[in-house]
């Protein structure tokens, strides 16, 4: 049998003349060193594109790209088509493990210094790879044509329609005529399915072409400089003494760990199912609190806490600087130490960028700068907040929620979180900075002084005055003893 | 033109004169190249460009939003209309809401449903005179003008006027900030007759928020 299936291979490479090419690369020799769990996830990002491109051909047999009808034919891929949830559900967790897995790669580079010489191309079409990969991701959720993807697009053109000067023609060209609607989905549909896979599948080969040129990074080790001048001669000499063929002796954890992950994928789309979609994208249905997918959930939530004086101009340099930031590192870097314990500014850099995201991600994932708009409705007062209250007091209660004051004040614990908790507000201001912060709103607080009138105010005031958490005592304004030194601070 | 002069090429390679000669064939069928590219990018870019080579204040008709009985005086009603530069394939997303506040008897105020922030659809309280949004908070007051939050002016206000006892607006483009609800004013391209009495809205903040 061996000899047939040699006779085969042969015949095929004096024909094809790619059997002995790839073979070779196959097991090009690699660093005993490298041969490790740490170095599985390039390869664990290239089985997850594949999956992607499987399933995503399969999703597109049913899928309509038309405003027409694609949040319908979602329906029909979830409920009709048989396995069609499955199918959307892989595509989906497929998205985002992808995501995880390229992001993983790309710090397991930074923190090894993979990326320093000769491998500083490799780094940047790296870079381009996860910019098309988050760009997958977006226009994979206008894909699922929904409500949150119909607003995401109207977050996307807001941002882009900031552009000095050409900021209108960017928006049509976005959406691709005056409003949102087919045309857009269309355009989408192009860049999801033509254009970026296209760039992607052709950089994932450019970059995989680089790792065999170069060969698998080895393992760094403290004071194992990177220098232009003597890396490439070290590397030959250290795959001479130490090399493994990569294929069979180092290839095996990257496939134990790929056949993990899309197992991981599998079972994800199994036990949680599609992502969405959620309601039809029909815009006058306005009870709706569009949010972006997870990868996103970070910039929806700097969003919403940049100073507005400074919101168009991070907008349009931030991108700029990060990218190039990232660009250039292997440029400024491409030499020196490669091992984590001599880079701190390296682990600092990794540690505080993931904090930051995991901080504004969590907050994405809650929104506390969102007034919840049913709260005034749906959260009660707590019955001991009302017991021997007085009749004008427990109007003001009445005033309080009317007013939908709990869309973004919450009372013990139920209401938005827009603004500070009232549980204990008459402790920390008097009822003259209550009254004037009502009225006059500043902060993050509009004005009241329209839509309360004196009767309402007063006994709005009565009830918020007795909210003093566990009786702490009230808030006294010191200055009152300096201009009334008769008067004696309020009775509690 | 270039064909005619390579098809009686000697077939000599050693011959640096030819050679030169080759290369410089080669080079004129390379700028004969470009120059057929260069002719063809120009249908092909204009295609791609299209949507965005077409002016903003051109874009958009009058349609009304019902007669004016629907809307009462002093309240602040939602109303929906069908897009005037819907297509064929726009489904459900021609739908467009927008929220309706009659000041007068003829006095209106017509605003988007977006936020002027990102987008988002605001929604209006009438107890606390507000329009929130759900997306990052951004609050605006009865007039449309901004309260708080991260947006940087009031709400866009689409053009009205009212003819034979219904409520028009001027619509079009999805309002952002650089393609505002209220554009350029021209002449009007009428569903209904005009009346003398049509009321042309001004843009009471336009000194407050330079846009």
């Amino acid at each position: 049998m061996a000899s047939l299936k040699q006779r085969v291979l042969d015949w095929l490479d004096l024909r094809l003349g790619l059997i002995r090419p790839l073979t070779d690369a196959a097991t090009h020799p690699t660093p005993v060193n490298s041969a490790s769990w740490l170095y599985v996830f390039g390869s664990a990002a290239t089985v997850l594109l594949i999956l992607q491109v499987v399933t995503g051909i399969l999703l597109a047999l049913v899928y309509s790209p038309s405003a027409n009808e694609a949040w319908a034919s979602l329906g029909l891929l979830n409920h009709t088509i048989p396995l069609g949830w499955y199918l959307r559900a892989l595509h989906g967790w497929g998205s985002d493990f992808m995501i995880a897995i390229v992001l993983l790669h790309m710090v397991q580079v930074f923190l090894f210094g993979a990326y320093k010489f000769p491998r500083e191309l490799t780094w940047i079409v790296g870079v381009g790879l996860l910019l098309l990969t988050l760009a997958m991701a977006f226009t994979g959720q206008v894909m699922r044509f929904d409500q949150d993807s119909y607003w995401g697009l109207g977050i996307g053109a807001s941002i882009i329609s900031r552009v000095p000067f050409i900021g209108a023609p960017l928006v049509h060209l976005l959406l691709g005529g005056p409003i949102l609607g087919g045309a857009t989905l269309s355009r989408f549909f192009t860049l999801h399915v033509f254009v970026i896979p296209g760039l992607l599948l052709a950089a994932v080969a450019v970059h995989i072409w680089m790792v065999l040129l170069h060969g698998v990074s080895d393992w760094p080790m403290p004071g194992r400089i990177v220098r232009r001048t003597t890396y490439q001669q070290q590397y030959h000499e250290l795959t001479a003494s130490t090399g493994i063929p990569f294929v069979p002796d180092a290839a095996w954890k990257d496939a134990v760990f790929a056949a993990a992950i899309i197992l991981a994928v599998m079972a994800c789309a199994f036990f949680f199912g599609p992502i969405g979609p959620s309601g039809v994208p029909d815009p006058t249905i306005i009870q709706t609190a569009p949010k972006p997918d997870f990868a996103f959930l970070w910039i929806y939530a700097v969003l919403a806490f940049l100073p507005t004086s400074l919101e168009t101009p991070v907008m349009m340099i931030a991108p700029v600087l990060i990218i190039a930031a990232l660009l250039l590192l292997p440029i400024f870097a491409g030499e020196g130490e490669r091992h984590w314990s001599r880079r701190p500014v390296a682990v600092l850099l990794i540690s505080v960028i993931a904090v930051t995201l995991g901080i504004f991600t969590h907050l994405g994932t809650y929104t506390p700068w969102s007034p919840i708009m049913d709260a005034w409705t749906s959260a009660p007062i707590p019955p001991s907040l009302l017991l021997n209250r007085t009749p004008l007091e427990r109007q003001g209660a009445l005033v309080l929620q009317d007013k939908q004051c709990r869309n973004c004040h919450s009372i013990a614990g139920a209401g938005g979180q827009r603004g500070p908790a009232l549980d204990a507000i008459a402790s920390r201001m008097t009822e003259d900075q209550i009254i004037r912060q009502v009225l006059q709103g500043g902060g993050n607080m509009p004005a009241y002084g329209n839509a309360l009138n004196p009767s309402e105010t007063k006994a709005l005031m009565r009830f918020l005055m007795t909210l003093r958490g566990n009786n702490l005592a009230p808030a006294i304004d010191a200055s009152t003893h300096l201009t009334h030194p008769t008067s004696s601070p309020p009775k509690p | 033109m270039s064909e005619d002069q390579i098809n009686p090429a000697p077939p000599v390679h050693s011959d640096p004169a030819a050679h030169s000669r080759r290369v410089f064939l080669f080079k004129l069928s390379l700028a004969l190249n470009a120059a057929v590219g260069a002719v063809l990018a120009v249908p092909l870019v204009s295609y791609l460009l299209g949507p965005a080579l077409k002016k903003s204040s051109s874009i958009g008709a009058w349609i009304p939003l019902g007669p004016l009985t629907d809307f009462p005086i002093g309240e602040t009603r939602l109303a929906s209309f069908r897009s005037p530069v819907a297509s064929f394939n726009d489904g459900d997303t021609a739908n467009t809401a927008c929220w309706v506040r009659r000041i007068a008897d003829q006095e209106f105020q017509v605003f988007a449903i977006n936020c002027a922030h990102l987008g988002c659809p605001v929604r209006w309280f009438a107890q606390s005179k507000l329009f929130l949004c759900p997306c990052h908070g951004g609050a605006y007051y009865e007039d449309g003008s901004r309260a708080s939050g991260p947006p940087e002016r009031g709400l866009f206000e689409y053009r009205y006027q009212i003819a034979n006892n219904a409520l028009l607006i001027h619509a079009g483009d999805m309002p952002t900030l650089a393609t505002q609800a209220s554009c350029k004013p021209k002449p009007l391209i009428q569903i209904h007759p005009a009346t003398p009495q049509s009321a042309e809205s001004t843009s009471p903040r336009s000194s407050q928020w330079p846009a």
